[in-house]
């Protein structure tokens, strides 16, 4: 079995599963106890938040640790949009994002704001200048994912918000940028973003915590309140091992970003030459996109089925996001992009990782072959 | 010239972020004759600890002023820091050009696109030639600058008296320098100009201001903090290295002695003389800030004492206190209003912490009705009377541990309760 799905979820490092072991043998106290042992646990928050900062180029204080990045996404826009609806109670995002951003914005829309959703053009990407047609007085928050989860298109997230800032400075901009830290580039400062979700398990660290980066001077409204936990921005007791661990994982992704993209980019063009190389295929994905996404579709046939039939031939892939994948729907992403239903129901994620060498997209492609092949007689019937 | 108004973006650009330089102008002391060259050479001292954390910023200082040529360093972040150094009048960014007349009319024209003056701004062009060998002179400079961007311009009318917009041009050997904004600086005297005192610091909010004023006015201030663990806590001690290091951001680096204030202070409790608490804690804090001064050649010391605000501010209070020491005791708070000095504390950055809720020393022990108005001889009589009290204050001297702090460095003072031992720097 090979595992092609690191976009959903990737192995952790043998390092972060060691740090968890360990201190969650030696730390259990409670960080907010004021005995030695809690002081101790204290500091180990604080030293992960200062080497999280560092990844980023930002100040520790800056970082707020969450329970993943769906919660980071949700306290990011409705946080935002609940603080500042005295200013306006209007929010722009795309029709790409992933649930937890849109869903969010669907959620305040019933509450009486007022959303933009952007269409992307057909290549996926997002126009700034469309964004920045979009932006009002009383606009308080634009939300724009940094890669797309399904098809891996890279949005000009610097060219955004420098056009947003230059409409209205107030307007805030929260960038998901779950699928790009550690295979993109990174600047906050320049990009003039005010709010970024991270999820450390996409980068090889453990589940159950995400990171925001919250802009010095932004204030945002707690949705969880209970203690004066993350200075009052995320009440609960700190998961303190994974916070560690996640850590651990967000500096080495962070260091070892430009290695790993030197050995994905290979992989991912040969995978694209060959999927484009088949005629029954649709590839979504190019070579503009993340390094560690493949899309493609089989426009009439069911991407549960197609895999299904590659998990058959020893390959766990994806049909689009893990978040969404059990439904039996046409991808929203696709239709947005200007694919057919035929085309955005038979979507087929492939995501790549650090393990995966030449001999491994090989064996892949052939497995794919044998797919459609096995799978021809049945097209369009489903 | 254009003063800068942080608030004021909406509409109209700045040219900080695609500034090329900064030119640093001194203050007030510039009338001074004879201190001049001290004075300036501390600026530039200054301004250089201040630059360490940018290694591409290159310092170069001329007649009344200091350039800094940023080589891709963030000159908005830069100028933030420095507008902070005392001496510094103002700061402008500048646009370097080639000192050609066609450079020159280029580079004012994008400067000009990037300010973006509102339709019907006033504007005027003023040239000076330090060059002489070039060309043209400044006064057909004006004309041959001016001409091109107004055509381009049409919504700017010249005003040669008062311009809303002043684009200034020097025009020198090797570059020509283009500005048009001022950003103001925090001005004062240069650090340390006018000697060195020890700044009483608690956690509070008047304290850390105190120090701030002290050092714009030419003071080089080390911090004492006393503090009485295990009746206050860590955090509290943390919270006061953390206001030195906000005092940093304005020295570059700042000294911060922590007395241990345990004894001293429980040995004032169980007298029978409660309300005298507070009077005998303050002259204690003073007779060893004054030993520290000495060791240190420090030449007064520096509180936050504001009149009135609290028991021990009376002046029956600061004239019995007061005398603990021989030392001229400089209160640059004194006369203020609470809510002018919280407005400071925001402006020096300190005002976060100082709210933070630690309890300090000053807060312990607080009797239930502290006297407003204390009796110099019973207290006299009191310290004089009370066993082993001079060892007291000599040990607290003697287990004084002192840390330099850095506006971006680590650096704090050994842990009371040895919290780290058990954390690995591998796991992170």
């Amino acid at each position: 079995m090979i595992y092609w799905d690191y976009a959903a979820a990737a192995p952790p490092y043998d390092e972060v599963v060691q740090t968890m072991e360990q201190i969650m043998k030696l730390h259990y106290a409670n960080p907010s106890s004021m005995h030695r042992a809690g002081l101790e646990a204290g500091r180990l928050i604080s030293r992960s938040r200062e080497v999280c900062a560092a990844a980023l180029s930002v100040q520790p204080e800056e970082i707020v640790f969450t329970s993943g990045a769906t919660e980071s996404n949700n306290l990011a826009i409705k946080g935002a949009a609940l603080q500042y609806q005295g200013r306006g109670r209007h929010i722009i995002t795309t029709e790409l994002e992933h649930p937890s951003v849109y869903e969010s914005c669907v959620q305040l829309q019933k509450l009486g704001f007022e959303v933009t959703f952007i269409a992307p053009e057909s290549s996926g990407v997002i126009d700034p200048f469309r964004i920045a047609e979009a932006v009002r007085r009383d606009t308080i928050l634009v939300s724009v994912m940094h890669v797309n989860n399904e098809v891996g298109t890279v949005q000009p997230v610097g060219a955004i918000g420098t056009a947003i800032k230059a409409v209205n400075p107030r307007t805030l901009f929260h960038v998901d940028g779950v699928q790009g830290y550690g295979k993109l580039p990174v600047s906050l400062k320049e990009w003039g973003a005010d709010l970024y979700s991270l999820s450390p398990h996409k980068v090889r660290g453990p589940r159950g915590v995400g990171l925001l980066y919250v802009k010095k001077g932004v204030e945002l409204f707690p949705l969880l309140t209970g203690g004066s936990h993350e200075s009052g921005q995320r009440a609960g007791t700190e998961n303190v091992p994974a916070i560690v661990a996640s850590a651990k994982a967000v500096r080495m992704s962070g260091e070892q970003r430009v290695e790993l993209c030197g050995r994905l980019l290979p992989l991912r063009n040969r995978l694209l030459h060959f999927l484009r190389g088949i005629p029954e295929f649709v590839v979504n994905s190019n070579e503009e996109g993340a390094p560690h996404i493949v899309h493609f579709s089989y426009p009439g046939m069911k991407g549960e089925v197609m895999a299904r039939k590659l998990e058959e031939l020893g390959m766990m892939v994806s049909t689009r996001s893990a978040c969404s994948s059990r439904l039996a729907e046409p991808s929203r992403i696709l239709l947005s992009m200007g694919r057919d239903i035929p085309a955005a129901l038979g979507g087929i994620r492939i995501s790549l990782g650090d393990s995966h060498t030449e001999a491994d997209v090989a064996a892949l492609e052939q497995a794919v072959v044998a797919a459609v092949k096995a799978l021809k007689v049945a097209e369009g019937g489903m | 010239m254009r003063t800068h108004e942080p608030d004021a973006v909406a509409g109209r650009g700045t040219s900080i972020e695609y500034a090329d330089m900064l030119l640093l102008r001194f203050g007030e002391f510039t009338l001074k004759g004879k201190n001049r060259a001290r004075f300036e050479k501390t600026v530039l001292r200054h301004v250089k600890e201040m630059i360490k954390p940018y290694p591409r910023a290159v310092l170069g200082k001329e007649f009344g002023r200091i350039y800094v040529q940023l080589n891709g360093e963030p000159a908005a972040e830069l100028a933030g820091a420095l507008k902070n150094v005392f001496g510094i009048a103002s700061i402008s960014p500048v646009k370097v050009s080639q000192s050609t007349l066609e450079d020159i009319i280029s580079v004012s024209r994008r400067l000009l696109e990037i300010l973006s003056p509102a339709e019907g701004s006033t504007f005027k062009v003023n040239v000076r030639r330090v060059w002489k060998e070039f060309p043209h002179g400044s006064i057909e400079m004006n004309k041959l600058v001016s001409t091109p961007l107004l055509q381009g311009y049409p919504g700017l009318t010249v005003d040669m008296r008062s311009p809303q917009l002043e684009l200034k041009i020097e025009i020198r050997h090797d570059h020509t320098y283009i500005f048009c904004e001022n950003i103001a600086g925090v001005g004062g005297f240069p650090l340390g100009t006018n000697g060195k005192a020890m700044l009483l610091l608690s956690g509070g909010i008047d304290s850390p201001v105190a120090g701030w004023s002290s050092m714009r006015r030419g003071l080089e201030v080390e911090c004492v903090h006393f503090y009485s663990y295990p009746y206050t806590s860590e955090l509290a001690r943390q919270k006061v290295v953390d206001l030195a290091r906000v005092l940093s951001r304005y020295a570059g680096v700042i000294k911060l002695h922590l007395v241990p204030f345990t004894e001293v202070q429980t040995s004032f409790t169980g007298l029978g003389q409660d309300n005298l608490m507070i009077t005998l804690m303050r002259r204690a804090m003073l007779k060893i800030a004054a030993r520290l001064a000495e060791r240190e050649g420090a030449l007064a010391l520096v509180t936050g004492e504001s009149l009135g605000q609290v028991a021990s501010q009376t002046l029956p209070s600061m004239n019995v206190i007061g005398r603990a020491t021989q030392l001229p005791l400089l209160r640059p708070l004194v006369m203020m209003d609470k809510s002018d000095i919280v407005e400071l504390s925001k402006k020096i950055g300190s005002y976060e912490l100082s709210i933070l809720p630690y309890e300090d020393c000053c807060t312990l022990f607080v009797p239930k009705s502290p006297t407003t108005n204390p009796n110099l001889r019973i207290v006299d009589k009191i310290e004089a009377t009370l066993p082993g009290y001079e060892d007291l204050l000599a040990a607290a001297v003697d287990r004084t541990e002192t840390v330099q702090i850095t506006p971006y460095g680590g650096e704090k003072p050994a842990d009371l309760v040895p919290a780290e031992a058990g954390i690995k720097e591998e796991w992170f």
